[in-house]
């Protein structure tokens, strides 16, 4: 951790801000999160006797039965919007099996022995992967919990799939919703402001996503 | 218990035995349905109706003597009429009253979220309470037996009670008061696996039903509805009886090992990363020393 000398390049520009998330990326992001949030309370009401007070907290069982189906597609909604926006963003290419490589330092914030990255790196790739399968899994097997009886008695294997897949499933989305949350809220510093207000300082740009930052400082140039 | 001030253990300065020591009572109750007496009359249909204060409503018309293709939510009791050819070339019409059996280990009871939405009494009746029930469906999917039925107007399950309402107060099930055959019986577990094995024996020995047999399916750790059926081998020919009903093993995973599998994960998680942030801290930027030959 460097504490005496400003290493930065420019250290008279380096709290110049620059935009990250646009303000749809953002409104969306947080669309997406209250209503992810919505499903693991009621969720996880409906998984553990032991968390079924959260439904109550809620507006109770029934309520909580109603709406969970349709917060799970308006997630979804928001989860395919965003992957309009980002899945070019997100493809997976050599750097980033070099930084998968080299993880571990990332793990243990020897965040200069990293190969540079781009507007994502390796984790937050998986993440959305993860998230958008995921969520095509929920949502297939919420489709058959939502009718319970939509399907046949003959087609009841459905059913019995469909439980075990929406807890397995949701289970997963709940470890990337804590490691998401924990990294960007509590782990790196500047990186829940950029989702309020959109910006991060070019220091930020600069030690985290090297490649990103480059291409920002070389379009503003050609601007120029 | 209140019966228990009654029975007495011991008795002062009494000679001889104490009258009624090592009596023993059986609170487990099981109605008996015998299919071979069954004359297909739909009394039980009626008087099930009436008793839970349904009104008939509009079905489907099957080609078949049945009401309807199968129980509905405000349709506990139905008649299920299949015909069945028997080796010689004759045929049977086969009628098996169908209600819920209400397991002894209740897989609606197992997969329900709710709490106290379905609950098992100590004499084996198995009742929903629809007050608590969130409507959620998943007793739907732990029933082996095809009985729990979702309402679309209450947005909650309902199901035969066994005329809770009534055995609590020493009435028989409404079915069984109006059965006019006497294919119908109520009474203690005991008395009825013994009534029905008395009736299989006839069946086997007098009647020239060889397969004749007690549908109590041991999966479910027994039954407190169990059945005397002509052809116990193949129960499925009547109205698809499971041969070997049991809770459906993904409901089982999902509420044993799976649970218990996601609780610690998510716990773990949870340290995990607490760990992580008092081992290593937060990440901040400018972390790059100078003239590492990487600046920009």
């Amino acid at each position: 951790m460097s504490t005496g000398a400003v290493s930065h390049p420019d250290a008279a520009s380096r709290n110049d801000l620059v935009p990250r998330y646009t303000l749809a990326e953002r409104a969306n992001h947080w669309i997406g999160a209250l209503a992810y949030t919505y499903c693991l309370i009621t969720g996880l009401a409906f998984w553990s006797p032991y968390l079924f007070w959260l439904a109550l907290i809620v507006g109770g069982g029934p309520t909580a039965r109603f709406w969970h189906p349709w917060v799970g597609l308006l997630f979804t909604a928001s989860l395919f919007w965003t992957f309009k926006e980002w899945h070019r963003d997100m493809q997976v290419d050599d750097g980033d099996r070099a930084w998968a490589k080299a993880m571990p330092y990332y793990i243990e914030n020897e965040d200069d022995k990293l190969p540079p990255v781009g507007r994502f790196n390796f984790g937050q790739k998986l993440f959305f992967w993860g998230i958008f399968y995921s969520v095509i899994l929920l949502l297939l097997s919420g489709l058959v919990l939502w009718e319970t009886e939509l399907f046949s008695w003959n087609l009841r294997f459905l059913r019995y799939a469909a439980v075990l897949v929406h807890a397995s499933v949701a289970l997963i989305t709940i470890g990337l919703f804590l490691i998401h949350v924990y990294m960007s809220a509590i782990l790196e510093e500047g990186s829940f402001g950029s989702m309020i207000h959109g910006y991060v300082t070019r220091a930020w740009a600069w030690t985290f996503h090297r490649k990103w930052y480059d291409e920002i400082v070389a379009r503003s140039r050609a601007n120029r | 218990m209140s019966q228990a001030s009654t029975e007495i253990i011991r008795i002062s300065g009494h000679a001889g035995t104490v009258p009624g020591a090592g009596l023993n009572r059986e609170f487990q109750v099981c109605k008996l349905v015998d299919t071979t007496t069954c004359i297909g009359c739909k009394a039980c249909e009626v008087a099930c109706l009436e008793w839970n204060g349904y009104t008939f409503s509009e079905t489907t018309f099957d080609n078949s003597y049945q009401t309807m293709p199968e129980t509905a939510w405000n349709y506990w009791n139905l008649i299920k009429f299949n015909e069945h050819e028997r080796d010689d070339g004759t045929m049977m019409l086969l009628m098996r009253k169908d209600q819920c059996m209400h397991c002894e280990d209740p897989g609606c009871l197992a997969a329900c979220p709710a709490d106290a939405a379905i609950v098992q009494y100590a004499n084996g009746i198995v009742d929903f309470q629809e007050a608590n029930c969130i409507g959620c469906g998943y007793c739907i999917t732990g029933c082996p037996f095809n009985i729990p039925k979702f309402s679309p107007t209450a947005h909650k399950v309902f199901k035969c009670t066994l005329c809770n309402d009534r055995v609590s107060q020493g009435l028989e099930p409404a079915c069984i008061k109006t059965c006019p055959t006497g294919c119908l019986h109520f009474g203690t577990k005991l008395e009825m696996k013994e009534l029905a094995e008395t009736r299989a024996q006839q069946l086997r020995t007098q009647s020239g039903f060889p397969d004749a047999g007690v549908y109590d399916p041991p999966g479910v750790s027994g039954t407190h509805v169990i059945y005397v059926l002509h052809d116990a081998k193949n129960p499925e020919l009547y109205g698809g009886l499971p041969k070997d009903p049991h809770i459906p093993w993904s409901v089982k995973l999902w509420k044993g090992p799976l649970k218990w599998l996601g609780d610690l994960a998510m716990v773990g998680g949870i340290v995990g990363l607490a760990w992580h942030y008092m081992r290593f801290g937060p990440k901040k930027e400018e972390q790059i020393k100078p003239d590492d030959g990487r600046r920009p």
